[in-house]
């Protein structure tokens, strides 16, 4: 899956929890939850998505590494591929 | 014989709109059947009836006109009665509309089951008809794409007012207390990453399940803190119905209740929390959810926030206020260490409670924390 494909889902499932979020304006270094002001109980949301969507099993240790949009591409991209 | 009155769903609240019926006259009820919707300046909410019996009368209909909190809008039948009446009105309702007025009414395709007569004995006479005619010939008008948009703005100005005056009577009428304690969440939280690692993802749980279950059995040992002040003295609560604080995305904030939170798993609470939080961001909560409440959490602990100083809502006695776990230097046994802590603050009615009390509850959820097991 490339990655502009993962950008794809990923933004298919903020969008759940983020409704009204401009996902191109999204800087892809920044605190992502911050950036789009979702709570723990979004970003959880929000894996359980990814988890369904694309089958990935992401165990809790993990959630800090996912802080950046570019933090997310790469996690998934190295188990997608 | 029961009366349905519009229910007060807040401190805020005076009047609300009534949106639509989900009974009609003859269905049969019970407690806690969905009644009717019922629109607040903080939403639209499915308000529920609390007696049984048969729907007899729906006295308001849907309209844009504020409603003011206690009047009637329906009247509900017990059971024994209804039956032995049913038949009796039937035979009387054939009786009770003059003949002219029947002529128009169907010349005009006026549904005589909705007029209310104003004839001797409750007949229906021609004016009454007339009436109704005028009544239904008003147009409404259909929201168009801006009035959507006025809409949205309406609803956040609205949502604001009804913040500003539950929290200025709060100012106003209740003397605060404040106390804070730094807790220690290390085991909780060692303990709760061992139980989500062996979860799959749709199971885990979050800290916030911790520390709900925590005041839960807080309260058991200080229960004065679960009530509603009422005309000068405390209505102390038989159940435990917690308010949980959900920031709505654009603005506003809304405290429904958990219901029997002592009587639910951390599972079940789990899954009590996320319908709640789902259902409060698409408006789709219940009356009951909105008065309930013995006491609210305000959990700020996703943002950079250390201490909440909380405001009580009305009529409530009491407000936890839950900061951001992280971690700090801590000292033990007279060595020093980092552990992730938790500064939990109690907003207290002095009316209500005193220093005293307020910080026996805080040290009892602070221990609670300490068993995660036993939550």
């Amino acid at each position: 899956m490339t990655e502009a494909d993962i950008k794809t889902h990923i933004f298919r499932g903020l969008a759940l929890v983020a409704p009204e979020a401009e996902f191109d304006d999204l800087p892809a270094d920044e605190n992502l939850r911050e950036e789009l002001d979702i709570d723990s109980y979004d970003f959880l949301t929000f894996l359980i998505w990814l988890n369904e969507e694309l089958g990935v099993e992401i165990p809790e240790t993990d959630y800090e590494k996912l802080i950046s949009l570019d933090d997310l591409v790469t996690y998934l991209s190295v188990r997608l591929n | 014989m029961a009366d349905f009155i519009m229910p007060s769903l807040g401190a805020d609240m005076n009047a609300g709109l009534l949106v639509a019926w989900r009974v009609a006259p003859g269905e049969r009820v019970k407690h806690g059947d969905i009644i009717a919707e019922v629109e607040t300046e903080k939403g639209l909410f499915e308000v529920e009836v609390f007696a049984d019996g048969i729907v007899e009368q729906l006295l308001a209909q849907p309209g844009p006109d504020k409603i003011p909190v206690g009047t009637v809008l329906a009247t509900i039948s017990s059971e024994a009665t209804a039956a032995a009446q049913v038949s009796a009105e039937e035979t009387e309702k054939r009786l009770r509309i003059s003949p002219a007025a029947r002529k128009l009414a169907t010349e005009k395709n006026i549904d005589l089951q909705r007029l209310r007569g104003t004839g001797p004995q409750g007949a229906i006479c021609l004016a009454d008809v007339e009436k109704a005619i005028t009544e239904v010939s008003e147009p409404q008008a259909a929201p168009g794409p801006t009035a959507l948009e006025t809409a949205k703005t309406d609803y956040r100005a609205g949502m604001r007012q009804a913040i500003a005056a539950a929290m200025s009577r709060a100012n106003r009428e209740i003397p605060h207390y404040y106390l804070a304690t730094d807790i220690d969440m290390s085991r909780a939280l060692d303990w709760l990453a061992e139980q989500n690692r062996e979860r799959p993802i749709k199971q885990r749980l979050l800290p916030v399940v911790l520390t709900l279950k925590a005041v839960a059995q807080a309260l058991e040992k200080v229960p004065q803190l679960n009530g509603h002040w009422i005309d000068g003295e405390l209505q102390l609560k038989n159940e435990l119905h917690i308010g949980v604080a959900i920031a709505l995305r654009g603005g506003g904030l809304l405290t429904p209740a958990i219901h029997n939170l002592d009587r639910l798993s951390l599972d079940q609470l789990m899954g009590a929390l996320s319908d709640l939080i789902v259902r409060t961001r698409s408006g789709k909560l219940r009356g009951s959810e909105m008065t309930d409440a013995g006491l609210t959490v305000t959990s700020l602990g996703d943002l950079g926030v250390q201490t909440v100083y909380g405001v009580i809502y009305p009529p409530q006695v009491a407000l936890i206020g839950l900061g951001r776990i992280a971690e700090r230097p801590w000292a033990e046994a007279g060595l020093l260490g980092v552990r992730p802590l938790l500064t939990a603050t109690l907003a207290a009615d002095h009316r209500a409670s005193d220093g005293h009390q307020g910080g026996q509850f805080l040290d009892a959820f602070a221990k609670a924390l300490q068993q995660p097991e036993r939550l």
